[in-house]
């Protein structure tokens, strides 16, 4: 199958149709709390969280008995919870930092839930096959139910963020000043965390508990370098978050083999690395370009402001000039003449240069700038 | 006890010995999570090396998966570098790519290399006794058990050579580059140690445990000490004792070992986090309730020194005034009169000799603003503490 097939596929079949909407909902509703998450600096959060609802989803499986997905994500919704909680305790009871307290938190949850797995797996219970996806996550096994919860959970995100959308944006940029007008920030906090929270427990089964993380953050990291305005980020976020999830999925239906989590990611990442590059303002090629402008300017006006020296010196400041002294004793090439020429600052001849009366006034008004400065 | 009971021991102890060592200093310059990172994105390196080596412990694979490593954190303080993402950002872009072309190589040519995902990210140290060493036709024990041990001899070698550099650097960053130890050196030389460590362990502990076995021991030590040595010595020491007693609880369930040895460290670290004398979280809630208390009785002495008017010091009235609940009154009230520093006659409070020398010190004391010494005058005053 290719592309082309992917898509004359998709009016036909039924469950590529219900697994592409859903990995599509998916990455929007990343994009749309990983904004959030990222602003808020808590990008690896996220990674902590997805990797202690492990634990969470083999609990509820042991105490339940059945795989049902509303339990497993009751379980993992709860022990992400109590892992988001237990860091916060670390970071401000201990003196052990943020970073330490993450690592300690996903590592020990997973390593638990490793465990249970392992004891799971090892019981004669036939139920059991398939709790191993959430390590990995399988996109494949999305089904109508599970495309339906994402489609509430995203709604009631919309209208949650909709609704507090002032205050969000004032935690995010000023929590001292959110702090002093009376906003409840610890509330408006925990509200926002467990949104994020219920996202990423909810894209455990498609992507998996390693890659989680990159879903939320990525989508987020690309959209922040286009703009400066929060409300253009968040929906760039989710167009961006909804792009790599579907472009992933159609990728990976496409190619034989493939397995879908891992192709999101890089779709993702592709987009960060568009963004991090061409982004106009802030791209790294924008400011490589900005950078040798600036540098070409400098050493224009570098020459510009010795010929003004060399000129001043004389009772006529229009008189040409040998250009020899400037070529083979400062090292100025002719390029640099010409340049200067063509911005109508000097006449310059076979072997002389003179300064025009624009050019001497823009190099007096730049000798006068320097001069003031030492 | 078998023999391969015996060796896989041997080898989980060695794994966290030799992970204790590097994650003792990623603890303390706060760079835990570029664990997480390196263990996670060396999986192509891995995975290329094992294409063309098919052997786990094949030299040029270790070394390709090492690289991989370092090239994960110059890509992640590239990134960071470029000013477009904070740190913690940069990391969760990077590992995650890196992670994801893992997959998919694996993925692409799963038909003709047995290398399993889960393999790499859970590991199973069950099956290491099984790949031997054999040297001049004499079996000399696993093979992972020698890389592993190898590795953790270069990494005491090390510490003790770079020992004062590399607690300098860790303490003073400032310090150590303008005396001319190379901040960059010093980082990369501990970064390509800790992947290094991460390739060797990840076939017996797996990607993400690797991880715990890094911070967890180190994060447990901090707690209890100050000092850089028995710090290290600590955090091997739990790292050893969990792998040991770890292998036994997952004899025991007939579970993973390395899901078992994390769980051992978490609880180790819980403990530890719960009832450490100084630091525990039991231990500091009861510090900052005591402190709490008084602050409260401090407040309310001076108070009452402030007010001689007999309405102003009426117990009903402190109550109102100060807005206390019962609850909290009631408490200072019972510290001021134990430590006699308040008399209560017919409902009035008022000041004992010693309640006014200490309110008179306190007010000298903050007056001043030398309030550190206040710690010292409770010393002197309290008969019992909050």
């Amino acid at each position: 199958m290719n592309l082309q097939h992917y898509f004359q596929q998709l009016s036909t079949d039924y469950t590529l149709l219900i697994i592409t909407l859903g990995t599509g909902i998916l990455g929007g509703l990343c994009g749309f709390l990983g904004s959030f998450a990222v602003l808020k600096k808590q990008s690896l959060l996220g990674d902590a969280i997805s990797h202690a609802a492990l634990p969470g989803i083999c609990l509820a499986f042991l105490i339940a008995g059945v795989k049902d997905t509303h339990w497993l994500l009751l379980g993992a919704l709860v022990s992400g919870i109590i892992g988001t909680v237990w860091i916060q305790g670390i970071v401000s009871r201990t003196y052990l930092k943020q970073d330490t307290a993450l690592g300690l938190i996903l590592s020990l949850f997973f390593g638990f839930g490793l465990l249970l797995l392992t004891f799971i797996q090892k019981m004669d219970n036939a139920n059991q096959a398939g709790l191993d996806k959430y390590l990995f996550g399988q996109a494949a096994t999305l089904m109508a139910q599970d495309v339906q919860i994402m489609l509430w959970v995203s709604l009631i995100s919309l209208f949650a963020v909709l609704l507090f959308w002032k205050e969000f944006k004032i935690l995010l940029f000023d929590i001292e000043y959110a702090k002093t007008i009376g906003l409840p920030t610890k509330y408006i906090d925990i509200f926002l965390t467990s949104l994020i929270v219920l996202v990423i427990v909810m894209g455990l089964q498609t992507v998996g508990v390693v890659l989680m993380s990159a879903l939320i953050l990525a989508p987020a990291a690309a959209a922040r370098q286009w703009t400066n305005k929060l409300w253009i980020m968040v929906l760039l976020a989710t167009l961006f978050g909804a792009l790599s999830g579907i472009s992933g999925t159609a990728l990976s239906a496409s190619f034989s083999q493939m397995p879908t989590g891992p192709v999101i990611v890089l779709s993702a990442s592709v987009i960060v690395l568009f963004s991090f590059i061409f982004s106009p303002k802030r791209g790294i090629l924008m400011r490589e370009i900005r950078f040798r402008k600036s540098r070409r300017a400098i050493k224009l006006n570098k020459a510009l402001s010795l010929m003004y020296r060399i000129a001043s010196k004389h009772e006529n400041v229009l008189v040409p000039h040998g250009k020899r002294m400037l070529n083979d004793f400062k090292g100025y090439s002719n390029v640099i003449f010409k340049k200067l020429e063509r911005q109508g600052l000097i006449n310059y001849r076979q072997n002389s240069w003179s300064l025009t009366e624009k050019g001497f006034e823009k190099a007096s008004n730049l000798y006068n700038q320097l001069g003031k400065d030492e | 006890m078998n023999n391969a009971q015996i060796e896989i021991q041997l080898i989980a102890a060695l794994v966290a010995a030799a992970c204790a060592l590097p994650g003792t200093f990623l603890v303390l310059r706060k760079m835990a999570l570029i664990t997480d990172a390196i263990s996670h994105a060396i999986l192509p390196g891995i995975v290329l090396g094992f294409f063309i080596t098919h052997d786990l412990n094949a030299p040029l694979l270790i070394v390709m998966a090492t690289l991989t490593g370092v090239l994960t954190v110059f890509l992640v303080s590239y990134t960071q570098k470029t000013g477009l993402v904070k740190e913690d950002t940069a990391i969760g872009l990077i590992f995650p790519a890196l992670f994801s072309i893992g997959v998919i190589m694996i993925a692409l040519r799963a038909n003709d290399v047995h290398l399993d995902v889960d393999a790499v990210l859970l590991g199973e140290i069950a099956f290491a006794p099984f790949d031997r060493l054999v040297w001049l036709g004499v079996d000399v024990g696993p093979k992972s058990m020698w890389v592993v041990g190898t590795v953790l001899f270069i990494s005491v070698l090390l510490l003790n050579f770079f020992f004062k550099e590399l607690k300098l650097s860790t303490f003073d960053s400032g310090l150590s580059a303008s005396l001319g130890f190379s901040p960059v050196l010093l980082h990369y030389g501990l970064m390509t140690l800790t992947s290094v460590t991460t390739v060797v362990s990840f076939e017996a502990v797996g990607a993400i445990l690797v991880v715990a076995m890094m911070i967890a021991p180190a994060a447990t030590a901090y707690l209890l000490t100050k000092d850089l040595r028995k710090m290290l010595f600590l955090s091997a020491f739990f790292g050893v004792l969990s792998a040991i007693a770890g292998y036994w609880l997952a004899h025991f369930l007939d579970a993973s070992i390395a899901g078992s040895i994390t769980t051992i460290l978490g609880m180790l670290f819980l403990g530890v986090y719960l009832f450490s004398h100084k630091k525990g979280w039991i231990a500091v809630w009861y510090q900052q309730k005591q402190q709490k208390l008084e602050v409260s009785l401090i407040t309310f002495l001076l108070h009452i020194h402030n007010h001689d008017l007999a309405s102003e010091r009426h117990i009903r009235h402190l109550r109102e005034h100060i807005n206390w609940h019962d609850v909290t009154a009631n408490a200072v009230l019972k510290l001021a009169q134990k430590n006699n520093f308040i008399s209560i006659e017919n409902g009035l409070v008022s000041l004992t000799d010693k309640g006014l020398a200490f309110t008179k010190q306190a007010i000298t004391y903050i007056m001043d603003n030398h309030t550190e010494g206040i710690e010292s005058m409770k010393q002197k005053f309290f008969l019992f503490r909050g």
